[in-house]
């Protein structure tokens, strides 16, 4: 398995949307190449016989009536919001200007 | 009774002062006011506050006095105070995470078990101070200062529900409210001389529980003794149509199971692999004997091998990563929280989205949605998630084959005992480590339960003893519980939390000798 590098890591941060300085980049990879190390036997430990369990109690889908039920008003869901306008969010652009 | 000997009593003996009109809702809920006022604030407070909800509580608190006194049929724990863990939302109070990022935040809802609380009387004395998000072991990833622990300010009081646990051991609350991931009610109850429960999964609404990995978080309770915790699991469970995984058995038998009171004929299979090598001299010793204070009880030992146990870490660490990643992604200053702009260049949402997180995440959350990010990727997917969930089965099978054997298993809860703020955070794996016995029981969804064992000879602070019984039956592990508990505090001549130092001197002698410096 690959060792995870600086690189990645600024890869990473791109996809996970958090802006790193160069200094901080260099700190995560070193640490994440300890932890990934460590965790890495987890991949030899189960054979393809071995089935994935994605949850700790068996569930199958939960159904209810579909009537509305408790909702958040307008009010309620923008409370919280940076900024908001006319009872919606307000975004800052979503292209940049050309 | 003085009010240092009222808010030194467990909650189900407050039950009965209060019923027995001893003492009204309102005293009982001022005198843990005045003591968090004692002990929780400045420079060397314990600090497992991080909101202190006077004014509703002490409303909540007359309004349980004025319906007792009309002959009003209450909750047994109505009027009883507790503290929550700053991952749950309330309305009326902010909720933070201890993240920055939620400084503030008010949240238009509440979660279902603070429904529950409210609906039982029991006034909310605040919120309490945890790791960020719930990531680490410690309680020093908050992003509003460590809590320390009660026993020996210097030490951590553990984590991530340090708080919870600190205000429980400082007796700036009877009850309390926690979440478990991988360990993080049960760590701290043990390094604070404290009780604490996972309950089985779902069995325990999450709505309204911040999520960091929701396959494999759980709300549960903090107390003082294994009766209380059956109280208040008794209050807090039972079905929830909000939370889809929620399990439909009913929340009772737990207080019954806590009064059993014998052993007898009982089987408590030892953990082969979650004990000797790795664990502090003195968490062994309190454990071995624990063992054997069980076994004089009538109960029959049996040692039993959980050889994939050694996977538990390394899946965990893959799987919890991967789901807060996920989770993770709503803090994107658009929705609510907060919103940082970047110092310079074009002012778009993926610009000002990066800029938000990197000013309101700390390191440890970074680190994690890093690694989640990382596992989650093409090529790696089946190499690590993949791998990961597997694990979760082959550790399941591990329940499986233990419980076919015996009723409960038996293991220290901690390696160690608390260890000395700052030695570990800039280690994170060394930080891991602390959840070694823990994590598997959230990775195949058993409950569990830490109740003190006594304290290690070494360094004379709390051990605690852990408890793991199969899905569904938490009963088992409030009978077993409250036996050891019993037999413990025989030996000891008392609880143990008698025995730590007399908090309101040493927080004013620190303060004073910081002052001084």
């Amino acid at each position: 398995m690959a060792a995870i590098n600086r690189d990645e890591v600024a890869h990473l941060a791109q996809l996970a949307h958090i802006e790193m300085s160069d200094d901080e980049l260099d700190r995560m990879a070193t640490e994440l190449a300890v932890i990934v190390d460590s965790i890495k036997s987890v991949s030899e430990a189960a054979g393809d016989d071995v089935p994935a369990t994605s949850h700790p109690i068996p569930l199958t889908n939960v159904m209810r009536e579909d009537v509305v039920g408790h909702v958040l008003t307008v009010e309620e869901a923008l409370s919280g919001a940076p900024d908001a306008a006319s009872g919606r969010f307000k975004v800052p652009a979503i292209l940049e200007e050309s | 009774m003085t009010a240092n000997e009222l808010i030194r009593s467990s909650a189900s003996a407050m039950a009965a002062k209060l019923a027995a009109k001893e003492v009204s809702a309102v005293e009982l809920t001022q005198a843990h006011l005045d003591r968090i006022a004692e002990v929780d604030g400045g420079a060397r407070g314990v600090h497992a506050f991080l909101h202190v909800n006077t004014d509703e509580a002490l409303a909540v608190a007359a309004d349980v006095d004025a319906r007792r006194a009309a002959g009003e049929e209450l909750h047994e724990l109505a009027g009883v105070p507790i503290a929550v863990k700053d991952l749950i939302v309330t309305k009326g109070q902010p909720t933070t995470a201890a993240s920055k990022i939620l400084e503030g935040w008010m949240s238009p809802y509440d979660a279902t078990v603070v429904k529950k609380l409210r609906a039982a009387r029991m006034p909310l004395l605040g919120k309490t101070n945890l790791d960020e998000f719930a990531m680490g072991s410690s309680t020093e990833h908050s992003a509003y200062g460590p809590t320390r622990n009660p026993w020996d300010l210097d030490r951590i009081p553990g984590g991530s529900g340090g708080g919870s646990a600190a205000a429980v051991a400082a007796f700036e609350a009877p009850l309390a409210l926690g979440t478990d991931t991988g360990g993080s009610i049960r760590q701290p109850g043990a390094v604070t001389g404290t009780v604490g429960v996972k309950p089985t999964y779902g069995a325990v609404s999450r709505y309204g529980a911040i999520a960091m990995a929701s396959s494999l978080d759980q709300i549960g309770p903090v107390s003082r003794t294994v009766l209380d915790s059956a109280l208040l699991q008794e209050v807090i469970g039972g079905y929830d149509p909000l939370d889809s995984t929620s399990l439909t058995d009913p929340s009772t038998g737990l207080v019954a199971a806590a009064r059993v009171g014998n052993v007898k004929g009982m089987k408590v299979g030892v953990i082969k692999e979650l004990h000797g090598e790795g664990f502090q001299t003195g968490v062994e010793k309190r454990f071995n004997e624990s063992v054997e204070l069980l076994r004089s009880a009538g109960a029959e030992i049996v040692e039993v091998s959980c050889p994939n146990f050694r996977y538990a870490l390394g899946a965990y660490y893959l799987i919890m990563p991967s789901e807060a990643s996920s989770n993770l992604a709503k803090y994107d200053g658009v929705r609510f929280g907060m919103r940082t702009l970047p110092a310079e260049g074009p002012l778009t949402i993926e610009r000002v989205m990066s800029a938000t997180r990197a000013a309101g995440f700390g390191d440890e959350v970074k680190r994690r949605i890093i690694l989640g990010t990382y596992a989650l990727s093409a090529g790696y997917y089946d190499a690590y998630y993949g791998s990961a969930q597997k694990v979760r089965t082959l550790i399941q099978n591990d329940f499986a084959a233990a419980f076919a054997q015996v009723d409960v298993l038996i293991s220290p809860t901690s390696p160690v005992t608390a260890f000395k703020l700052g030695e570990k955070i800039h280690d994170p794996l060394s930080m891991y480590l602390n959840d070694i016995a823990t994590i598997p029981a959230n990775l195949a969804g058993v409950p569990g339960l830490t109740l003190p064992g006594g304290l290690a000879d070494e360094d004379g602070l709390p051990v605690g003893i852990q408890l793991l019984a199969p899905a569904r039956e938490d009963a088992r592990l409030y009978r077993v519980g409250a036996v050891l508990e019993s037999l413990l505090e025989a030996q000891w001549g008392g609880p143990i939390l008698d025995k730590a130092p007399a908090l309101a001197e040493l927080v004013k002698t620190a303060a004073a000798a910081k002052e001084a410096n």
